[in-house]
């Protein structure tokens, strides 16, 4: 039920607060997001999106730093 | 995929199984509160990989799983009601009510439609003004905002012929019920990503401090369970209980306040039952006084009902993790994904709808 899928957003439209929205690609299939709950969001960003609704902007820098600290775990093995 | 396929790298996750093993010292019990979380360590096998001290228990996050029987008849009446269109997320349509189910009435006739977002819903009803629209508002947290959403978008519009059936559950009241449990088992949680993606993790301070248990908010790929389940271990290994953050990458301590305030403008705080649980003090929500003529339940009459269940059925057992499905002697036989007879097994996010997919050759 919570399933939420990240995707990239290509272009964002819409002036009406409630039902600005992005049309956003999940892995090459487009569906358009309601981005309402993202004011901040741009054209580019990732966002997590459920329902139709994007609910957060992917932070890059901290997947890079997972990703970052796995790759020490295998270093040091 | 971006943000998917690197969680999914066997390489990274064979590190996080052998780091698990060289941490564990005794015996664990951590209970996975969401339903997909249960999903994946099940589909993939996380539950075998790791060290046998650590016992995961499938704890009670899915809507879909807990939502009340009595609400399903409710939807039911109102879907069988000739001038209605039945508006649903999918997962809905196959919960088994009293009698049947909202597949079935389709299957005869009734209008029930799968939308793919609440706010959809809002836009039949205004294609539809000669009938009368309901959407079926299930969900924890993480829903509760596009619900709450698509509820202000039809008042803000005028859109009459639109109301909601609320079944809105809410996460922190359960772990508190789960922890305040003589029978507790858990010793530490995996928090559920996507709800903290909306909430934040500050309500989880409060939770850590007072019961001095382990908290890690953690995604749903199996490289981020893994990841959850060795920050939760070490925790508990050295004696420490602190909420922390595995799935940084969308969950903020503070959430996403914008959805919040969607939220508390439509929704308040309220009692609920919970299928297979039983009432869990404010642990739900429903529409708030000004949003009223919304609600399906007041528009449609459904307000009273009371319905038994199965006496075979023990998922509430399965949800404090006292039993496995395997334990239960109707699984897998009376019992299954066509024929549910309870919480655990209406879904594909419920322990035993997992075990039944993906287990089946144990039994």
């Amino acid at each position: 039920m919570c399933l939420a899928v990240p995707g990239k957003i290509l272009e964002i439209s819409g002036d009406d607060p409630q039902l600005r929205s992005a049309k956003v690609s999940f892995g090459g299939a487009i569906k358009t997001v309601n981005i309402s709950f993202l004011s901040e969001a741009k054209v580019g960003d990732y966002v997590l999106a459920h329902v139709g609704f994007a609910l957060n902007i992917i932070d890059e820098e901290e997947a890079n730093k997972t990703m970052e600290y796995l790759k020490l775990m295998g270093d040091v093995e | 995929m971006k943000y998917l396929d690197e969680y999914r790298d066997s390489d990274k996750a064979k590190l996080l199984v052998d780091a698990i093993h060289k941490k564990v010292t005794k015996k664990w019990s951590i209970m996975e509160i969401c339903g997909g979380q249960t999903h994946s360590i099940v589909k993939y096998g996380i539950d075998d990989l790791i060290s046998q001290n650590i016992n995961l228990i499938h704890g009670p996050g899915c809507p879909v799983c807990v939502t009340p029987i009595e609400k399903i008849d409710k939807a039911i009446e109102i879907a069988s009601k000739a001038n209605v269109i039945f508006c649903s997320f999918g997962d809905m349509l196959r919960v088994p009510g009293s009698n049947t189910d909202l597949l079935k009435l389709k299957a005869v006739g009734s209008d029930v439609r799968i939308v793919y977002s609440p706010v959809d819903a809002v836009q039949i009803a205004k294609q539809n003004p000669d009938k009368e629209v309901v959407f079926f508002a299930v969900g924890f947290e993480t829903t509760a905002p596009p619900n709450a959403q698509a509820v202000f978008i039809a008042h803000q519009q005028g859109v009459m012929n639109f109301s909601v059936l609320v079944s809105h559950v809410l996460v922190p009241p359960a772990i508190k019920a789960i922890l305040d449990s003589k029978n507790n088992l858990v010793q530490g949680f995996l928090a559920a990503g996507h709800v903290c993606t909306v909430m934040g993790y500050k309500e989880y301070e409060e939770i850590v401090s007072k019961y001095k248990i382990p908290i890690v908010v953690t995604g749903f790929e199996p490289v981020d369970i893994l990841q959850g389940i060795l920050m939760c271990v070490s925790q508990l290994e050295e004696g420490r209980h602190e909420a922390e953050n595995q799935y940084s990458r969308v969950v903020t301590r503070e959430g996403n306040a914008k959805a919040m305030e969607v939220m508390y403008e439509v929704f308040e705080i309220c009692e609920r039952k919970w299928r297979g649980i039983g009432e869990i003090k404010e642990s739900g929500f429903r529409l708030k006084e000004k949003y009223s003529d919304y609600d399906a339940e007041l528009k449609f009459g459904v307000v009273n009902y009371s319905v038994e269940e199965s006496g075979e059925c023990i998922s509430g057992l399965i949800l404090q993790g006292i039993k496995k499905p395997v334990d239960c002697p109707v699984f897998g036989t009376k019992c299954n994904p066509e024929h549910p007879f309870g919480a655990t097994m209406v879904s594909t996010e419920g322990a035993c709808s997992a075990y039944y997919l993906y287990k089946e050759k144990k039994l």
